[in-house]
């Protein structure tokens, strides 16, 4: 146990070396141009030259300059820490100052998200589940769904969101929250749906032959075998199809002109030029991930331990 | 009422395969009386299986007849004539042992208070009393089977049509298991057909031993086994059990003799 987490530790460890040692040549440009701004005296002196060479040689003509890229306000690439404190100061900062809802608040965009998140999962399982029964059920639903089930992934949905929020609006429905929810969705469905038609389809010739010796009934069948033994292959997709909500989610906020949410406030960020705003905004939303597939995990192992399955 | 549980006649059985048709069972005619306990054996794909999976309905025959109970093989199984053991104990891995038990009571909805009598009865007949609410991968695989045993007699079904069921249990296991189930055959009173292996399975089991042979899957010789009801697992070193064993062998290899 000490030992699996020492190494997780050490693979940690390297990731943000590595982070560090990338920040120099990546931010000593906008460090020399600042410099530069500041009345010191660069080599070479003009950023066009500068914009001739390589980072590496701009490293090493202006050594006492490398230094300044880890403590730059609007950093190509930020350090963990910069990006830690951005977090911070978005987050816990605001709670503690009573602004948790407040619209630099990244809690309050998280939560923007969280719910279309949460709305387009919703759908995408109910869509991947029941497209996944009609599949199994029918072959011919099988042949005349699946394909385009499948076509479905292979187009972009940032190609796609813009068609859905112009769509939607001209349906007369208002507001960004159902348009999301089905963008949200869209991603989402089809690993349930792939998962839940493997699952319902598990069962072996020989545990359908014993319900057939019982002269049991279609429901029947379904209900006391393929429904349970589809149940890991669904918690499995379940955890694929929350992240893939959440991406979702954030691509529906990019290009709606929405002012909240996870992906506004890197589309903002981007706009504005405050990369820190980006990176904080996308570690947001990778704690996000990482709670959401976590809880789903935790609901899996407890459930398929009441089912008696070694986990 | 007749005392033939089981009747087939002129049976075949014929699957179109890429490779051309194959006659997994030509011609078989067999009567089965109430209360007998048949064995079945053969080489692979002689169609003993076939021809129990026909008896159970989940094979078609192509040609001839077979009924039970006097009904055809559909009719048996839609009236649940039958309790089927297959060749793996198949327990279904999310219920415990008691509610595998329960599983057909559920689906033929037998009252509740009465499936719970039942899966206690038919627990202790088995041996498995107290393994009720552990899971089958809780037991070792000789409980597994004799549970799907139980699973097989908890509803009233006169039959028992069992695939092999020790195939894949090692010997000492197995030599347990056929004992309780000579014990439970008497106490039961049930037909049951069985697909083996084993020489020795065949010949301590049955009280009437049909040897099959294959290409085309075909009965090459019907023993009636003369060894008296009460049978200790030593009287398989007695003559008279060799004798049957070694008419079995001879009616194996006739049956292998012009391939």
């Amino acid at each position: 146990m000490t030992k699996t987490a020492l190494s997780v530790l050490t693979v940690l460890a390297a990731i943000v070396v590595i982070w560090y040692l990338a920040v120099a040549p990546m931010n000593i440009r906008v460090a020399l141009d600042q410099a530069e701004r500041a009345g010191a005296t660069i080599d070479p002196p003009s950023a066009v030259e500068r914009r001739e060479m390589s980072s590496w040689v701009l490293m090493a003509k202006n050594r006492d300059y490398i230094s300044e890229g880890y403590a730059l306000d609007r950093p190509r690439l930020p350090t963990p820490v910069q990006v830690g404190q951005e977090l911070w100061k978005t987050t816990g900062a605001m709670v503690l100052n009573g602004r948790t809802w407040s619209k630099r608040s990244l809690i309050y965009h998280g939560w923007i998200t969280l719910q279309s998140t949460f709305w387009g999962f919703l759908l995408g399982t109910t869509i991947g589940i029941v497209g996944a029964i009609a599949i199994v059920q029918s072959r011919v639903i099988e042949m005349s769904v699946m394909p385009w089930a499948i076509i479905s992934q292979a187009i972009p949905i940032v190609a796609l969101a813009p068609m859905i929020i112009v769509l939607s609006s001209q349906v007369g429905i208002e507001g960004r929250g159902f348009p999301k929810a089905l963008i949200s969705s869209y991603l989402c469905f089809f690993p349930v749906l792939v998962g839940m038609v493997k699952g319902l389809r598990s069962p072996s010739a020989e545990q359908l032959d014993l319900l057939k010796t019982y002269s049991a009934s279609g429901v029947q069948r379904f209900m006391k075998l393929r429904v349970p033994a589809s149940l890991p292959y669904l918690f499995t997709s379940l955890k694929i199809g929350i992240a893939a909500a959440l991406v979702g989610a954030i691509v529906g906020e990019l290009p709606t002109g929405a002012i909240s949410g996870l992906g506004a406030r890197i589309l903002i960020g981007d706009q504005f030029g405050t990369p820190l705003a980006i990176w904080a905004a996308l570690f947001a939303a990778a704690i996000l991930a990482g709670v959401l597939v976590t809880l789903l995990d935790r609901t899996q192992q407890a459930l398929l331990r009441r089912m008696g399955m070694r986990s | 009422m007749t005392d033939t549980a089981i009747s087939a006649d002129n049976l075949s059985l014929t699957f179109q395969t890429n490779d051309g048709p194959v006659h997994a069972l030509k011609d078989v005619s067999l009567d089965i009386n109430k209360g007998d306990f048949v064995s079945f054996i053969g080489p692979s794909g002689c169609g003993k299986t076939t021809f129990l999976r026909c008896m159970a309905d989940l094979e078609q025959p192509t040609g001839g007849s077979i009924t039970v109970n006097g009904v055809s093989a559909r009719e048996a199984r839609k009236s649940r004539a039958y309790g089927y053991v297959f060749q793996h104990a198949g327990l279904y891995p999310w219920r415990t042992i008691g509610r595998n038990v329960r599983l057909p009571l559920e689906i033929m909805g037998y009252p509740k208070a009465d499936q719970d009598a039942r899966i206690k009865r038919v627990l202790e007949l088995v041996d498995l009393a107290g393994f009720e609410k552990k899971f089958p991968w809780q037991l070792s695989g000789g409980m597994q089977q004799r549970a799907s045993i139980a699973r097989a007699l908890a509803f009233d079904a006169d039959i028992l049509l069992m695939d092999e069921p020790f195939g894949a249990l090692d010997e000492i296991v197995r030599d347990h298991l056929n004992e309780q189930l000579l014990r439970l055959w008497a106490k039961t009173q049930k037909t049951i057909a069985f697909v083996t292996h084993s020489i020795p399975e065949a010949v301590y089991l049955s009280t009437k031993i049909v040897v099959m042979s294959p290409r085309p899957g075909r009965i090459s010789d019907v023993i009636e086994n003369p060894l008296p009801a009460e049978r200790p697992l030593d009287i398989r070193d007695t003559q008279a059990f060799l004798d049957v064993a070694h008419r079995v062998r001879e009616g194996l290899r006739a049956g292998h003799s012009y391939d």
